[in-house]
């Protein structure tokens, strides 16, 4: 006899009842939805490919920030060794098989402990001494720290930038250790959002040698540019296909971090837009002002990734912070500045390897395609079952409806995304799901053909398919366990897909089924019955 | 009253029997599938490989020959243009030629070419070196799956379990990576979480099997193993074949009602559930055979029956 207590009964009968609530949620109207208490607003997450909308996968350019900050400690080291008037033949980076190393030729074996104290002012480097020759490389545990702090910074400054376009729902996401995932649902043309994230935006002031010469140039001709220790020249476009190569001292004056705003405007004298920039009140304000005193009557220049904006001349001392940014610029292009400038600029360059846009209409055709084939496999597993077991059968097509609905809702109640692939898990679940039955059912024929008295083997049965189920059923369960600790992407999602479907087909059985099979047999307690 | 049976009640299939031949077919198997992948490789999606696709809807039934021809005179790279279930649809596949193309300047150029009126129901692009970390966390992933599983295996059965469980589960995937060599159907990422599908269903039917062959060896304590194994096979034949009907009808609803993109997912997962269920009645448990198990009271047979094994039945 099977007996299940009355409390788990009802335990069951809740906790199916309850995924059929969440289940249906989704189907109602709009407007009722809306209504809801919040706990049951619960809708299915769509994956990018059955909403629409794109998908892009960001490379951080570490390697060029590594590259700069191993030039800032060799320019460092440099300078210290001047200062200490330490004698060396040379000093350089070389390529090594992990990345590169900076190594340095020194002339006298007594200087290496002063060496080796500059050296250590460095964060993360480490050393070798090998007789007058010694190599500096970065460390991978700092590089492992700066790669990650470079694109947590990049993260926040994407998520910045996309906020400002007023795109709905982003997902911006780490992947790997130097990837960022962007999905935009809804975006059909991510043309204008690759353009945004293409630009690191690092806007700089500096001041303009005032011994050189501008020279001005057609674009892309081939120009020789005078040079001078701390100068450099930058081009400016002039429009009509000129260039102006301006020389501009290397030291940074002021930068855009300090900036807490930026808004497009007209300039008054020109009637060009321009984009008015207004710096935080303590420093950014006292260098503003500072270095409009210092260049006052003279030319300046702002500087945007390496490009010359404008290089205008100070009028007046500014002193309340403001400034305006001028250059030739449409009222887009200002637009566009103006928000880069707002969301700050990007620790490293960003390059798409990966774009997907997915337009409406095919993610709708998908979804009424998987419909179809759930129900028809539905339809197909129910008859089958029917036909091969009776009224049993029909016991394990009520399960099933429960299992399919207790799916659906705790990868609501998840927030788990509905992908194409997990469609097809979804449909697959429907064909595995009935295995436990099947199971407890060929065992308690397997009990009856030995001769035992119906009722007794399906007792029996049931009892002996347990272990089966159990043993089968935890044997997947710490197989996808694994795929979802160690797996990336698609194959994260296949495991909470596998994982649920293997609880859920567990309770089922254990609970629904059982519990099924126990009213039944109170029921027809003395009655023939066939398996 | 009518029920269906598809196995007959009693089966007494001689599948140990024959198992020295079955086991030398399956290896004779894999190692052709396994030739198949290293010598002729996998026909790798712009998923691995990098690259674009498109898939549009024209304006007008196009002259897919013609565009073909003006898109190879882009010089983007290797152009595969196919019909995608109506006239008008098409899907067009670039091969990324050569590293660090524009990648917008690509798609303006198509989209050129495409001309007017055309509507984009998806665009990929995708940069070789994803899909070189996509398979090696994907291998790396499943590799730890497998010695979970086996770990688990172990454990609660005998090691001798676990080592055939995988042994089957590695002969399916090598048939199935074998399939999308042979016939070349294209390798994308979801081709993984179809041989992924293909895998859980394999170890789920090969336990339930291992199952029955723990309990057997519990209640037939004098039985030869051989005998037992098969006795296991066919008491549990009928479940085997009812789960795999039932899994492969639902599969079929995909393939056959699922659209172009499920149905590419349902084809591998069809194939994987037949290889699966295959290795799970000929593959893992016969090879449990050969791997002498361990049993409980084998110093007490050996001493009644002098090493001979046990009297048959």
């Amino acid at each position: 006899m099977i007996v299940v207590s009355r409390f788990r009964m009802l335990l069951t009968l809740g906790i199916c009842l309850l995924g059929l609530v969440f289940a249906l949620v989704p189907l109602v109207e709009q407007k009722t939805f809306d209504k809801l208490p919040q706990f049951l607003q619960h809708t299915v997450t769509l994956g990018l490919e059955l909403r629409g909308g794109s998908h892009i996968q960001l490379e951080v350019d570490v390697k060029s920030v590594e590259k700069e900050h191993q030039e800032s400690i060799l320019n460092e080291t440099r300078r210290q060794l001047r200062q200490q008037n330490i004698r060396y033949s040379r000093i350089f980076v070389q390529t090594i098989p992990d990345g590169s190393a900076i190594v340095l030729l020194l002339k006298d074996e007594k200087d290496i402990p002063a060496v080796m104290k500059i050296l250590s002012k460095s964060d993360g480097l480490d050393t070798s001494v090998n007789g007058l020759n010694i190599t500096a490389t970065i460390s991978k545990v700092f590089l492992e720290n700066f790669t990650k702090r470079i694109v947590d910074e990049s993260i926040e400054v994407i998520r910045h930038r996309i906020d400002e376009t007023g795109t709905k729902e982003p997902t911006i996401l780490k992947q790997g250790t130097d990837r960022i995932t962007v999905q935009l649902p809804g975006v059909e043309d991510p043309a204008e959002i690759k353009r945004l994230l293409g630009k690191t935006a690092i806007l700089t002031f500096h001041g303009v040698d005032e011994e050189m010469r501008s020279i001005r140039a057609k674009m892309g001709e081939k120009v020789h540019l005078p040079s001078k220790p701390g100068v450099i020249y930058l081009p400016e476009e002039n429009g009509n296909g000129l260039v102006t190569y301006v020389p501009i001292k290397k030291k940074i004056s002021l930068t855009g971090k300090s900036l807490i705003d930026a808004q497009m405007n007209i300039d008054h004298e020109t009637g060009m837009p321009c984009v008015s920039i207004k710096f935080d009140s303590i420093e950014g304000t006292r260098k503003i002002a500072e270095l409009s005193t210092k260049y006052l009557n003279k030319q300046f220049a702002m500087v945007l990734d390496g490009k010359v904006l404008s290089a205008p001349v100070f009028h007046a001392i500014l002193n309340n912070g403001s400034a305006r940014i001028t250059g030739r610029f449409t009222m887009q292009e200002a637009n566009e500045l103006a928000l880069l400038l707002r969301a700050g600029s990007l620790p490293a360059p960003l390059n798409v390897v990966e774009e997907r846009s997915i337009g409406p209409s095919l993610g709708a055709d998908s979804i009424a395609d998987g419909k179809i084939a759930t129900v028809f496999a539905f339809c197909l597993v129910a008859i089958f079952m029917i036909l091969s077991y009776g009224l049993f059968g029909f016991f394990s097509v009520i399960s099933l409806s429960c299992n399919i609905m207790l799916l659906f809702a705790s990868l609501m109640l998840l927030g788990a995304t509905l992908t194409l692939p997990g469609i097809a898990g979804i449909a697959l679940t429907i064909g595995m799901a009935v295995d436990s039955n099947v199971l407890i059912y060929e065992r308690i024929r397997e009990e009856v053909r030995s001769g035992m008295r119906a009722m007794t083997a399906i007792a029996k049965g049931y009892k002996m398919a347990m272990m089966t189920i159990l043993d089968s059923n935890l044997t997947t369960l710490v197989g996808s366990i694994v795929l979802y600790e160690f797996g990336s992407g698609p194959i994260k999602g296949f495991a909470v897909t596998l994982a649920l479907g293997t609880i859920i087909s567990l309770f089922t059985t254990f609970s629904l089924t059982k519990s099924i099979i126990a009213v039944w047999m109170k029921r027809n307690r003395n009655k023939e019955i066939v398996v | 009253m009518f029920r269906l049976h598809l196995i007959p009640y009693g089966s007494k299939f001689d599948i140990t029997g024959k198992s020295r031949f079955i086991l030398t077919l399956a290896v004779i198997m894999v190692i052709v599938c396994f030739s198949f992948v290293i010598f002729k490789g996998l026909n790798y999606g712009i998923d691995f490989k990098g690259g674009y696709i498109f898939e549009v809807r024209m304006p007008s039934v196009p002259n897919i020959t013609d565009l073909r021809a003006r898109l190879n005179e882009c010089e983007l790279g290797e152009v595969a243009i196919q019909e995608f279930g109506a006239k008008k649809d098409l899907m067009i596949k670039l091969e990324k030629s050569k590293e660090g193309s524009d990648q917008s300047i690509a798609i303006k150029k198509v989209r050129d070419i495409l001309g007017e009126g055309v509507v984009y129901k998806r665009i990929e692009t995708v940069g070789p070196k994803v899909g070189e970390e996509l398979v090696s966390n994907a291998i790396k992933a499943v590799a730890f799956a497998l010695i979970a599983m086996l770990l688990y295996i172990a454990v609660r059965f005998e090691w001798q379990f676990g080592v055939c469980a995988i042994a089957a589960l590695f002969h399916d995937c090598a048939l199935i990576f074998g399939m999308f060599s042979i016939f070349p159907m294209e390798f994308s990422e979801t081709s993984i979480t179809a041989i992924l599908l293909t895998a859980s269903y394999s170890i789920n039917d090969t336990v339930v099997i291992f199952d029955r062959i723990r309990e057997n060896l519990k209640r037939y304590k004098k039985m030869a193993l051989n005998e037992l194994v098969n006795l296991s096979l066919n008491e549990t034949l009928s479940r085997t074949a009812l789960t795999a009907t039932t899994t492969l009808l639902a599969v079929l609803a995909l393939y056959l009602f699922g659209g172009k993109v499920i149905a590419s997912f349902a084809l591998p997962i069809m194939v994987g559930i037949i290889v699966g269920t295959f290795s799970s009645i000929f593959v893992a448990s016969p090879l449990l055979v050969f791997l002498n198990i361990k049993r409980k009271d084998d110093d007490e047979l050996k001493n009644s029956d002098h090493g001979v094994p046990a009297n048959l039945g």
